[in-house]
């Protein structure tokens, strides 16, 4: 007998999750022409450094001024068609969700989150028992409970590097040489 | 004795193979998680069976069931997504090639919200058995993949449901992948006469419970 509040447990996403859970607009956090947004993009690599080309990647994160409540919106449908309408272009839900490409890249734009230096990212594929959270954090903070655990080249592995044109560049590496830190939560 | 099914070949390279860091603050942005509504998920979307102009081949089911967090409470207003094969063991996605029809009246994907007491209800076709090339001669029992969000992200939960009595439970590598007997048990639906409509579908119930902590455990203490 299980009792009844035992967890039910976690199953692979699989391959074939691409008309389900995608959705126009789905990386597109950030409402739109706000002029401090941020793109935060990388590649998924596996064990023999090959690109990840079937992971799927959830965004969650405070609003700029702390706010950790989101919003509805994320996956807005169109009612007359049934199909994926995307966001309204104003809501800040604080939830994206975007699929790798066949390169293994994937990107997000988004508003820069406030309160914490990180944005907590889920990765979800086949051959993922259960999906793995990480964080990409959008710069060093010597102050952050879990970086402060971490030796520098662990750490290194959370810390997102700034380039041009306020962008972020955040690599997961699934497995291996410089695997990159994923989390449990108590 | 049946033996055991052979290994889940694509967890190889993927499987991290440090240790995950706990994380034990409770002011970690993942003990609150993101929320949707009305505007994420249309009434019909739940009605995997009137997406397109015709009716799709197979036997018609209710899926439902509650979605309730660790302590017993409902999980209220939250997404719930369903993707799953058509009738005949086929996805409708480009990558799967399996030499079984696609249903022109049938794509496989549906969403709905749970009600105030945490209910999900879906109404579907049965899938069929999938084969791929896991090893040889390997066949997925007839599942449905969900994915359910909690109040926290921390409880975050993608899964399948299994259908009771499928002689291929016992030869799945994905099913066996959770070693402990009594939790796979927890992934396979149980027939439910009560749920089944005359002269319409037949009833399945499956009930989730999502693990991980959430803010609100923390402000009562339970978690620690």
């Amino acid at each position: 007998m299980t009792t009844p509040h035992a967890p039910t447990p976690s199953q692979t996403i699989g391959p074939f999750y691409g008309h389900a859970l995608p959705a126009t607009g789905g990386a597109e956090i950030a409402p739109l022409a706000r002029p401090d947004t941020i793109t935060l993009h990388g590649y998924v690599y596996d064990g023999a450094g090959e690109p990840v080309t079937d992971a799927l990647l959830e965004v969650w994160q405070p609003a700029p001024d702390g706010s950790r409540t989101g919003a509805p919106g994320s996956l807005r449908r169109d009612p007359v068609t049934g199909l994926a309408a995307g966001r309204d272009g104003v809501t800040f839900t604080g939830f994206g969700r975007v699929p790798t490409d066949a390169d293994g890249h994937w990107a997000i734009h988004t508003l820069p989150p406030g309160g914490v230096s990180y944005l907590s990212i889920a990765v979800f594929a086949r051959g993922l028992l259960d999906h793995l959270y990480t964080r990409a954090y959008v710069r060093d903070d010597p102050d952050d409970a879990l970086l402060a655990t971490l030796d520098a080249g662990r750490r290194a592995t959370l810390l997102a590097q700034a380039g041009p044109h306020r962008t972020y560049r955040f690599d997961i590496r699934l497995q291996g040489e410089d695997e990159t830190v994923f989390l449990e939560f108590e | 004795m049946t033996p055991s099914p052979p290994p889940y070949r694509s967890l190889k390279l993927r499987t991290p193979h440090g240790p995950l860091v706990p994380v034990r603050d409770p002011e970690a942005v993942e003990l609150t998680g993101p929320v949707f509504g009305v505007t994420d998920v249309t009434a019909l979307d739940g009605d995997l069976t009137r997406q397109h102009r015709g009716e799709p081949i197979g036997e018609r089911i209710t899926v439902t069931g509650r979605v309730r967090d660790r302590q017993g409470r409902p999980v209220r207003g939250q997404l719930v997504e369903l993707w799953q094969a058509n009738a005949a063991g086929r996805y409708a996605h480009r990558r799967d090639q399996h030499p079984a029809p696609l249903d022109p009246n049938f794509t496989g994907c549906g969403r709905c919200l749970t009600d105030d007491d945490g209910t999900y209800t879906f109404t579907t076709i049965r899938p069929g058995a999938y084969a791929w090339r896991n090893h040889d001669n390997a066949w997925r029992p007839a599942h449905l993949h969900f994915s359910f969000f909690g109040t926290a992200f921390t409880q975050r939960l993608v899964t399948q449901m299994y259908f009771p009595g499928d002689p291929l439970l016992a030869l799945d590598p994905v099913l066996h992948s959770v070693t402990d007997e009594a939790a796979r048990a927890r992934l396979v639906a149980t027939y439910d006469h009560d749920l089944s409509v005359p002269e319409w579908s037949l009833g399945y119930r499956w009930d989730v419970v999502l693990d991980g902590p959430s803010a609100t455990l923390f402000e009562e203490g339970h978690a620690r």
